[in-house]
Order: structure tokens, then sequence, then C-alpha cells
């Protein structure tokens, strides 16, 4: 069967099971936007590049299969960099198809042109620049099996337009071979055998899950794990819903912004079971002073994360639900829960440590003061069983991975790594396609919805009822917080203006429902207002006070044991 | 002069494709491994080329480099060379100074080193030497009282040195 290379590549996203992508046509890219028509594929056409990305994004980490994006040559390309690096730094699959100037033309600084391949090599786990249209089913099939295989990530596809012009006769193949990948699953027996053997020696153990448990599906090899052993888990900022916050040995988040318990409990634990978590410098704050007294156990797909920044006792290759469900039956095999020491006094220490610093906040009683605190509780307990929670990033993204009780895995969308501003409205767009039938709760901040704002007009459009709740206190909040904390109060252009622009206006300008909050108590009509809409995207802006400041906090670079609580706790946690 | 210790061979197996040199350089910039020396050529195997790098350890730990390096999909295999346990070449062409009164001094050096003249000038000729790579820098250190004009090292390359073991006789059926 003859095709042109455009209709060879729809065909291959559609052979890879694609349901639907996100993209913006250009100049490069027409050949392959003419196929679309006619493909079973939907397209959801965003105002901007990065919200495609950022969309794939959303949809991957809530679906657990690859995001697909697809934009033009040039500033599309660029502009796709962002999703690209950030699915980069959160090991997020998706596969971004890039169109690019004709063959002939490239290196002659064409219009559009820009070296994509080039620029987003740093940033992707592989790339490919398409020189033979024959080879597009090839590379197709190699770009989806790279990005959701391993250690998952994002792969890149630039294709020539030319190439998209030419001629090919079809085939589909059945493997790939990619003689230099070849990622390493299962984890050495003796080294799981000597890990289950240190947890049964282990009296002040804990669980420091990261985002490798939810990409490997291990939740529940984890939960087997905690219920025969007793063994307390952190939930890192990328884990959140891997392990239930309601079970009585989840502490929550650790790190910078994470709950004294959290953060203790790895400072005093003495053996640190890291199972899919890197270390980041986040989460270990200074570390020469992290977890001093801890041997670790370190599981992980990507051997290059292993001995990075801090060296395992015990080090092992492979996939977490694999490595885990073999650590769990090693357990067994060495006694089982009968097997473990006594652990009460530790879990009292928690305990303890739990009831003394818990996580606070003063709402006041009367008056318009609202606490984002407060908002954002108001949201959790009104929201629906299995709401997903999509954070941008700040105070906001802390505030939600504080106080949301994530109950399952896939219900939490949130930029990690990168860090970047502006993912929340397109990463709720992606998420709420990926699963159109959970309610898809955005919480961003005022500074984050400037960023994407657009993509509103995109969810309305394309009738994706996302709601979000800006927690607006007219400032780049967590900068603030730190000019406050760091700079002696010298504010230097964190200011952004509470009703420049009108949050509500905008948003009924793109077509969404828009509210205004001022005062607490018109929350609760507000939240269910926006969860009894369910036919157009709703806008909630939230005038929250500017003063609220995320804590506990480790500051940057500071050991984890200078944690600074909330005032009313009182300095410092020793 | 031998490198200094803190200097360590790695010799890369990988697809002979577009592009992967960029990858393996790019690698090393981004994650702040400083590259030594770097030769590449293709093996006798088509598909695949053979990039000798030389890295500086005190940059990074020898284990990151390797390990990020493995990453890269286009990467086959990676064996670390030890000097010891490796047969280490490198090819040296340099111009040198070598006016009638000194040529008699400069060709003997260059027939002590066992090189080659390759082009003769009125008052420079051009050596080409191959060899160990602290052979080679010796041989540098010496032709700088002369005056070098120009000079090009290709960076080294290497193979693991093979078994000393005698190989085991077997009985051959049907003998």
């Amino acid at each position: 069967m003859k095709l042109t290379g455009a209709q060879a590549l729809i065909k291959s996203l559609e052979m890879q099971e694609v349901e639907v992508m996100f993209g913006l046509p250009g100049g490069a890219i027409l050949p392959v936007y003419d196929p679309i028509i006619d493909s079973p594929i939907r397209h959801i056409l965003v105002r901007h590049e990065q919200g495609a990305g950022h969309m794939a994004e959303g949809y991957a980490q809530v679906t657990g299969r690859p995001g697909v994006a697809m934009v033009t040559s040039g500033p599309a390309a660029t502009n796709i960099v962002t999703p690209l690096c950030n699915a980069y730094m959160d090991s997020t699959p998706i596969v971004v198809i890039t169109g690019q100037v004709p063959s002939t033309a490239i290196g002659t600084d064409a219009f559009q042109e820009c070296d994509t391949t080039g620029i987003t090599m740093p940033v992707t786990k592989h790339n490919w620049l398409i020189t033979d249209a024959q080879d597009i089913p090839r590379v197709v099939k190699e770009a989806f099996h790279v990005a959701t295989t391993g250690r998952p990530g994002p792969v890149l596809v630039d294709l020539p337009k030319d190439i998209a012009n030419a001629p090919m006769d079809w085939y589909w193949p059945e493997t790939v071979d990619l003689p230099g990948y070849k990622p390493t699953t299962k984890g050495h027996p003796r080294m799981i055998r000597e890990a289950a053997r240190l947890i049964g020696e282990a009296h002040r153990p804990v669980i420091y899950a990261g985002g490798g448990i939810l990409k490997a599906h291990a939740a529940e090899a984890l939960r087997e794990l905690v219920d025969m052993t007793g063994i307390p888990v952190v939930t890192t900022l990328m884990a959140r819903g891997a392990f239930p916050d309601s079970h009585e040995l989840c502490l929550g988040m650790p790190g910078m912004h994470g709950n004294y318990t959290a953060v203790t409990s790895m400072q005093k634990c003495d053996l640190l079971i890291a199972l899919g978590s890197r270390f980041d410098d986040r989460v270990t704050g200074k570390v020469s002073a992290f977890a001093p007294d801890a041997k670790v156990i370190h599981v992980d797909i990507d051997p290059a994360e292993l001995n990075k920044v801090r060296r395992p006792d015990v080090p092992i290759v492979g996939d977490c639900r694999l490595v885990i469900e073999e650590m769990n039956k090693a357990i067994r095999d060495q006694g089982g829960t009968e097997a473990q020491p006594d652990r009460s006094a530790w879990i009292s220490q928690l305990r303890t440590w739990q009831k003394q610093h818990p996580l606070h906040y003063d709402q006041p009683e009367t008056g318009n003061t609202l606490k984002p605190q407060f908002a954002l509780e108001r949201l959790r307990d009104n929201a629906p069983e299995d709401t997903i929670l999509v954070a941008g990033v700040g105070q906001h993204q802390m505030w939600s991975s504080q106080y949301w009780r994530f109950e399952h895995p896939y219900t939490w969308v949130n930029s990690g790594g990168l860090g970047t501003m502006g993912f929340a409205v397109p990463a709720a767009v992606g998420a709420k396609v990926g699963q159109p039938g959970k309610t898809v709760w955005a919480v961003d901040g005022d500074g984050c919805f400037q960023m994407t704002a657009q993509e509103l007009v995109t969810a309305a459009t394309e009738r994706i009822p996302i709601k979000v709740a800006i927690l607006n206190n007219a400032y780049l909040g967590m900068v603030r917080q730190w000019q406050e904390l760091f700079y002696e109060e010298r504010y230097s252009e964190v200011y952004l203006s509470p009703h420049l622009p009108d949050y509500k206006m905008w948003a009924e300008a793109m077509g969404c429902e828009g509210m205004r909050v001022e005062s607490p108590e018109e929350v609760d009509a507000a939240i269910d207002k926006a969860n009894s809409i369910d036919d157009r995207p709703v806008v909630i802006d939230f005038r929250v006070d500017y003063r609220e400041k995320v804590y506990p906090m480790v500051p940057a670079g500071g050991s984890n044991d200078d944690i600074i609580l909330d005032p009313s706790q009182g300095e410092g946690g020793r | 002069m031998a490198a200094p210790a803190r200097h360590h061979t790695l010799s890369v197996l990988v697809e002979n494709k577009a592009g992967v040199l960029a990858r393996v350089a790019g690698l090393f910039a981004r994650r702040g491994f400083n590259i030594y020396s770097l030769a590449v050529a293709p093996t006798d195997d088509e598909r695949f080329s053979r990039i000798t790098i030389v890295v500086d350890v005190e940059s990074a730990p020898l284990e990151q480099v390797t390990k990020q390096l493995f990453k890269l999909i286009n990467v086959v295999k990676i064996n670390e060379l030890d000097p010891s346990t490796a047969v280490e070449r490198e090819l040296m062409l340099a111009t040198v100074k070598a006016e009638p009164s000194t040529r008699g001094q400069v060709i003997e050096l260059v027939n002590v080193f066992e090189g080659t003249i390759v082009d003769v000038g009125h008052d420079e000729i051009t050596v080409m030497l191959a060899g160990r790579p602290d052979k080679i820098d010796d041989f540098e250190a010496l032709m700088r009282a002369y005056e070098i004009v120009e000079l090009q090292r290709t960076g080294r390359v290497a193979l693991p040195r093979l078994e000393r073991q005698a190989p085991r006789l077997h009985s051959v059926k049907g003998a």
C-alpha cells in the first residue's frame, strides 16, 4: 500500500492506539494535518504550543499512557521546549511531533527553521530527525517504545515537510531494534534478599516513596509491603497519591515544605528505603546532613540515580513494582510480619511529632480575611471522591500538596522537577481529556494563571469542563515569601494586583463560568456552584490573604534539622 | 610526561548514525564533565563507530559519567580502559624548525623515537610519530627546544589488552 509520509505518520499513531493529540498546525506540518481529518484520532486545537505539551503531560500523568502533541517547526518547536524539559524532569512519557522545513532547506536559515533536534537533545530521552519517509513507522514505533519503557520520558520526532509529502510503502514493524537500549527491569535477587534482611533488622525505618511508584504501577505492591512490615511511608511531591493519606502509616510529604514528622522521620531513621525516588535537593536539603544515621536501600530503574547523590548500602536497579513484589516475597521468606522487630517506640515517637507539629494556619472567625489553606480545605471536603487535583508552581502548589487528602494513585498532577509556572491550566485540560469521568480541579496562583490562561479558550471550545481555583494573593507569593524571610522584606518586582486583570471577566470572556470569592462565607456556595457545572469550565477567583506563608520550611541549602515551623509553634523543632 | 592519573579512558561503541557525536559531547558539557581528548571513527562493522574519550575524572566521578553515557539510546557498549589493561596509541604530526645548524639533531631525535619525516621545507620539517601517548609527550617536550611551528595530535585510541592465558586445548572429535 502506497502512502505519503504524512499518512504513514497518522496511521502509525493509530497503530499505537493514540486516541487524542494536542496540537496547533503551521507551515511545515501542514501535510500531516490533512490526513487528521480522516483519522479517528481526536485532535485538540490549542492556543499556544506550550499548552499542547503540558496537556500531553497531564493526559499521560492520569492515564499512564503516552501523551501526544503535534506542532510545526521553528517557533512552535521552541514553544514546546518547556513542556519537554518539564516531562524530562518528571519522567512523564510524551511523544512530540514537530514539522521541519524541507530537508533540502535544512541548514539554510529557511523561514521558521530551527535546529529542533539539536535544541531538544538535552531535554528529551531521545529524538529523531526523519530523513526518509520509509522510516516513519519504524521511528514512531521506536519513539513510543523509548518514551514508555525503562525510566519514562519525553521523545521528539522531527519530520521535514518534503518527507511528509514523499511516497512510502506502508508496513508496521513487529518489534523494535535498538541495540543500545535494554532497560533492566528485574532486580538482582541477592540485593533484594539483602534489602529484606536490612528491613528485618531496622528499628526506625522509613519508606521514601517517589514518583517511580506511580510510573511503575507499584502502589499495590507498596501497600502490601507496608501492611506486612508496618513501616511508615513518606510520599514525595511526585508520589502524592501513591500511598493513601488516610493510612495510619502515611506521614505525608517530606522536603523543603514537608510536614515536620515526614521531614524529621527521615532525619532520625536508621533505614531509608528509597523506592523510585531520586534524592532531589528539595527533599534532602543539605545532603551531608541528610538522614545521617540511615542505611539506604535505593530502588530505581535508572542506574544513574543510584549513588548520584547518596551512596546506597543496597542499590537495586529495576522496575519498582517488580522489585517491591520480589522484596515482599523475600520478606515473607524471612518470616514476614512476625519476624519484624518491635517498632512501637519509633511509631509512638512519630505520633508524638504529629501531635506536636501538625500543619497549622489561623482562619479568623470574623472579617473578610480568607486564608488560602481554608479555601483549599473547603475545596477538598466538597470535592467528589477520586477528584484529580492539578497545581501550578509556587505557594498554592505546596498548600495543595499539604492540605489535600490523596487517597488514590494518579489523582495529583503537578510540575515537580522543573517547577514550571503556568503548568496547571493546560495540564488540567489534558487530565480531563484522559479521565473525562472524573472531576478535575486545577489550583492555580494568580501569577501562574496569567501565563497559560488562554488554554481555557481551548477547554471551552472543546467542551472540556475543568475547574480552576485561583488562590489570588496578588503576588508572586513564593518569591515574596523568600524576600520577606531572606531579603529583609525588600520586595522586588513581586506585586501583581488583585483585580488587574479582572479574573471573573477574563474567565467569562473565554467562555467559562467566572466567580469571585472575597470572604470566607462565600467559599462554600462558590464551590458548590462550581461542582454543579459540567458543561463548561469554571474559574473561581479566591481573594486570599497575601501575608500567608508556606510552613514548615527548610531554607534552601540548609539542613533538614533546621526546619522552620509555623510561628505559632515556636522557632525550630529540636 | 604521561597523562596524569586523573584521566581515564572510555571506549564507547555507538550506533553509526547522524548526530551521535553531538549527543555524546553534549552530555559531557551539560553534566559538567570535561573531555581531555576524543577520537571517533567507524569500526569494522559499519553499523557502529567507536568513540575513545579520555575523561578528566576530577570533574565528576567516572561512575556518573558512564551511567549517564549509557542512558543515551545510541550508546551500545562502554569499556573503561585502565592504562594497565589497555593498549593505547596516538598519532602526532608536528612541524618543527630545522635550520641547517640544528637539522641533524632533529632528524637524529626523530630516528630515536622511530618517527617519520613526512614533509621537508627550507628550514622546517614535518614529522609523524605514532605510539604510546607518553612517548609522544616525551618527543613533544624534546622538540620544544627546536621550536614547534605547528602540532596536531589525534587524541588517543585504545582497545583492551588481550587475555594472557594460553588457550585451552580441546580434543578434536573424530581426529
